[in-house]
Order: structure tokens, then sequence, then C-alpha cells
């Protein structure tokens, strides 16, 4: 259902993109009409779908990496007391700084290649995973905990046994915002300097006006990034949030 | 009395007890820089339920958290005597039954149970033995054939059964409740009454409550507390074996008292 619908709004945007080309009388450097997107997809699609492979490489192992290190530091922060005291803080001030100023970093750390890419997504993805599990640990109900104490269950159990499972709702919700920055992540690594990607294709594209093809490497890029929101939404709903409140 | 397999499971847990008394004094509890209690001394006899029945907000629940010996709460201050008749710690020795009945949504029922096995990590060692007690003790609740649902397939009074078979299972030799039918309808209530006095024999109780029907049906000696810093101010020792009737009239005449008693001092206040 809410793809249909999203398919139908899809349709009626198109069709809005195409009265403006046509009533305003735009130039294709400008805004090319959505036929003109199609028509270079169709000359360009397998340009467009190489170049997407290393893109959804990049996206896939740097949201995997931030779902291990995202969930590993709020197990840490919520299990050790000091970790949380002097590490929350430069968690924060992590955030703090932008990905596209530390990004030319990253390219001299990690190379020119998928490594550097991988990384820039890692750190993009990770920090909305860390805070909603690390969250929905903190906000376990007290009576689970004051139950889980009477039964003499160390720390280490209550917090794997009780704390966890009890935070995987929200945990969810982290990694579905995760999923939708993903192919971001990637392309902003690969604006930074890459010679291969959809971030190259589109910066490249763009540097020589043409702008149709831009929008067909837009396109592609949109739809991977919808698919695999949807694909990480209905493991999330099979794996994780099946009997969880 | 012949036993047959079910029953005599139960009948070895209940009948092997050794339940200590508990003498607690000169307990202080400051919470926000209020007292709750000040100077507060009461005793728990061995294998008896005491009653604690008071207006809620007074500090029942910090009490009972006091005895279980959780008190990570900031804002608030212990100090006090816990003596047992054995002189040993009550740490291990306790089981908790909460107001809300904290079932974990992600467990079917039958884990719910073994739940205090499965976070220590002892359920392998004593698989068998156990798994026949819990089945034993969930036909006894009348829950057998609902053991591999989710609790939110049940309804409240089931959800407690499954809570009372939970802490049973735990084989302790105190046990703390705090209101814990409080939010069922009546029958049910009445109903899981009849079934925790007949299930939880031979140990210290304490059950925290302010419907002075629950006291004086399962009560063996009921405190009425009340007041800032909270003072016991009454003490009854009802007649009769528990769970005692609703229609019976001794019992009848007594809570008219109590009632009676419950007002005037809520008047005093």
């Amino acid at each position: 259902m809410v793809l249909l619908r999203g398919i139908i709004s899809a349709i009626v945007l198109v069709l809005i993109w195409q009265a403006i080309v046509f009533g305003f009388n735009l130039p294709p450097y400008l805004l090319p009409s959505p036929y003109l997107v199609l028509e270079s997809f169709n000359q360009n699609w397998l340009l467009i779908l190489h170049q997407s492979i290393p893109t959804v490489i990049e996206a896939g192992f740097g949201f995997v990496l931030s779902l291990f290190f995202g969930m590993l530091w709020a197990l840490a922060l919520s299990y050790f007391r000091p970790i949380r005291l002097w590490f929350l803080p430069v968690l924060l001030i992590s955030q703090a700084l932008p990905v596209f100023a530390v990004a030319p970093l990253f390219l001299i750390w990690f190379g020119y290649g998928m490594a550097s890419k991988i990384a820039i997504t890692t750190l993009m993805l990770f920090f909305p995973v860390t805070s909603s599990f690390y969250d929905g640990l903190r906000k376990t109900p007290g009576y689970y905990l004051d139950l889980a104490q009477t039964m003499n269950a160390t720390k280490w159990q209550i917090l794997w046994r009780i704390q966890a499972p009890a935070a995987f709702g929200s945990l969810g919700n982290g990694i579905r915002v995760a999923a939708t920055f993903a192919p971001m992540g990637a392309v902003i690594g690969e604006w930074v300097g890459s010679s291969e990607g959809l971030g190259f294709l589109i910066l490249n594209a763009n540097s020589r006006m043409q702008i149709d093809l831009m929008f067909a490497a837009i396109l592609v890029l949109v739809i991977l990034t919808v698919s695999f929101y949807f694909l990480i939404d209905w493991l999330i709903k099979r794996l994780l949030c099946k009997h969880y409140v | 009395m012949v036993l047959d397999g079910f029953d005599a499971i139960i009948y070895r847990m209940n009948y092997n007890q050794q339940a200590p008394a508990i003498n607690i004094s000169k307990l202080h509890i400051r919470y926000n820089h209020h007292w709750l209690f000040n100077q507060f001394d009461f005793y728990l006899p061995a294998n008896q339920c005491t009653c604690l029945l008071g207006p809620s907000g007074i500090g029942k629940t910090t009490l009972l958290r006091f005895i279980a010996g959780l008190q990570h709460d900031k804002d608030t201050e212990y100090s006090g005597c816990i003596i047992t008749s054995d002189d040993k710690p009550l740490n291990g020795r306790i089981a908790y039954m909460t107001q809300k009945d904290s079932l974990l949504p992600w467990l079917n029922v039958l884990d719910n149970v073994l739940l205090g096995f499965y976070l220590r990590n002892e359920k392998i060692d004593i698989e068998l033995e156990l798994e026949q007690r819990a089945h034993a003790l969930l036909e006894k609740v009348g829950l057998k054939y609902v053991k591999n649902l989710k609790p939110e397939k049940l309804s409240q009074g089931m959800r407690q059964r499954v809570v009372l078979v939970r802490t049973l299972i735990e084989d302790r030799q105190v046990i703390l409740m705090d209101e814990p039918f409080s939010s069922l309808d009546t029958i049910t209530r009445l109903k899981l009454q009849d079934l925790t006095a007949s299930l939880l024999v031979n140990r210290t109780i304490v059950l925290v409550t302010h419907d002075p029907l629950e006291a004086l049906r399962l009560g063996h000696c009921i405190y009425i507390i009340s007041g800032s810093p909270a003072k016991i101010i009454h003490t009854i020792k009802p007649q009769g074996a528990v769970p005692r009737k609703v229609d019976d009239p001794g019992l009848l005449t007594e809570q008219a008292k109590l009632l009676q008693t419950l007002a005037n001092n809520e008047f005093e206040i």
C-alpha cells in the first residue's frame, strides 16, 4: 500500500515537472524534461548500472560496520560507567564534526579506493545506531531490573538478557535511519575523491553539463535508497521487532 | 495422604522449607529530605503472611525494596538493621512480586516462568526436573495449554497467575508482594488470593496492599501503617486459617472495624 501510494505521488510529481519544463520553456541544461532523463537513462543504463555497483558495496559495508560498532558502543556505554562518563561527551563532539570536513582526511588515511568511502559511511551512520540503542538500554522499565536483581542475575546477564532485548524496538528505529543515510554516505565519500561510483558519475556529468545524465543517476540513487530502506524495514520486522513492544 | 506426580512435586517444594523470621529495627528511610520512616521497627514471623495496610504514597513499596535489597535509588537514603532468625543474609532468598506484572513480552509463558534460571545460566544443568516442576505448577493454575503463548495474548488474571508460578518456581523462602492483585477485577482477585494462599505455604510473606479485604483474607498478622513518618497504628491478628472465606461472619465484622479505623485515621491526617 505504501509503495503504491508512493508510486502514484511520484507519477504526479513527474507530470508537474514536465508541465513546468513545458510551460516555462526551460532549456535542457537547466532542467531537462522527464522524457529527456528517461532517454538518457535508456542510452546510458549500462554505464549507470556499472557505476552503481561500487556505491552499493560501499553503502552496504558501511551500513553493516556501523551496526556492529554502533551496537558495541551502546553496550559498552551502558555497561562501563567510566566509558559513559568520559566518552559520551566525546561521542557528541564527534557528531558536531561535519562529515564533509573530515572526509578528505579519510581519503588520506584510507586511500583513494573503497575503504575510505566505507569509513565515511560508517562514521555517518554509527551515531543514529548508537544513540537509539543506548537510549533503549537506558530506558529499560525499572521493574524488569528489580526483578532480575532479586533473581540474582549479574550486571552482564541483566544487560544481555533483559536490557538488550527490551531496547530492540528502539534500536530498530535507529537502524531504519541508518538505512536511509547509507547510500548518501557513500556518495559523499565519492564526491570527495574517487574514480567510480554514482557520486563520481553525478559530479562528472554535472561538470560536463550533462544534466539529463545527472538526473538519470540521481533517479537510480533514489530507487536504490528506497529499496534498501524497504529491505531493511522488512528484515527488522521479521527478525527484530516481531515480539518486542 | 496419597499424592500423584504433579501434586507430589508441589508438596515437596512447599514442605521442605525452613523460612526465617525477620526482624527489622531502627529503620530510617528518607526520600528527598522527607522522612518516610523514622525509628521504625517491625517483625515478620516465620512461615506466616504479614500484611502491611496503608494509604498509597506512604512508602510501603520503598520499605519492600529495602527488604529486597534494591537500594539503588538516588534520591532515597536508607539505614536500618535486618536480622533473620537463622542468621543468614536475605540476599538470594527473596522473591519479589512487583505491582506491574513484569512479564517479558518477548518470551513465551514457559520461558517467563523459567526466567530466573535463564538469567543465571542455570537452565541447562537441571533442565528436566525444572521443566517438570514448571509443567506441574502451570497445570495447577490452569495455564497448561497457554505455555507457548506470548504474554500479550493472555488476560490480566492469567498474566498474574504466570507471575505467581514464576515466583513459586524460584523456590525462595521470603516472598515480597507489592499490591500484586490491584489491577484485577474482584472475582479474579478473589480466585487468585485463594490460589496464592494454597500455593505459598511455609514461607515468610510480606504482602503490601491497600485493600482491607485482601489483608483480612490472607494475613496472619496485619499492620496498619499511617502518618509521615510512618508508624504502625494498629495490629490485627485475624482468627482462622488462610484463605478466609469472603462470607465468613468473623471476617466481615473485622472488615467493618478495620474500615472504621482506616476512615478515622484518614480524617486525622
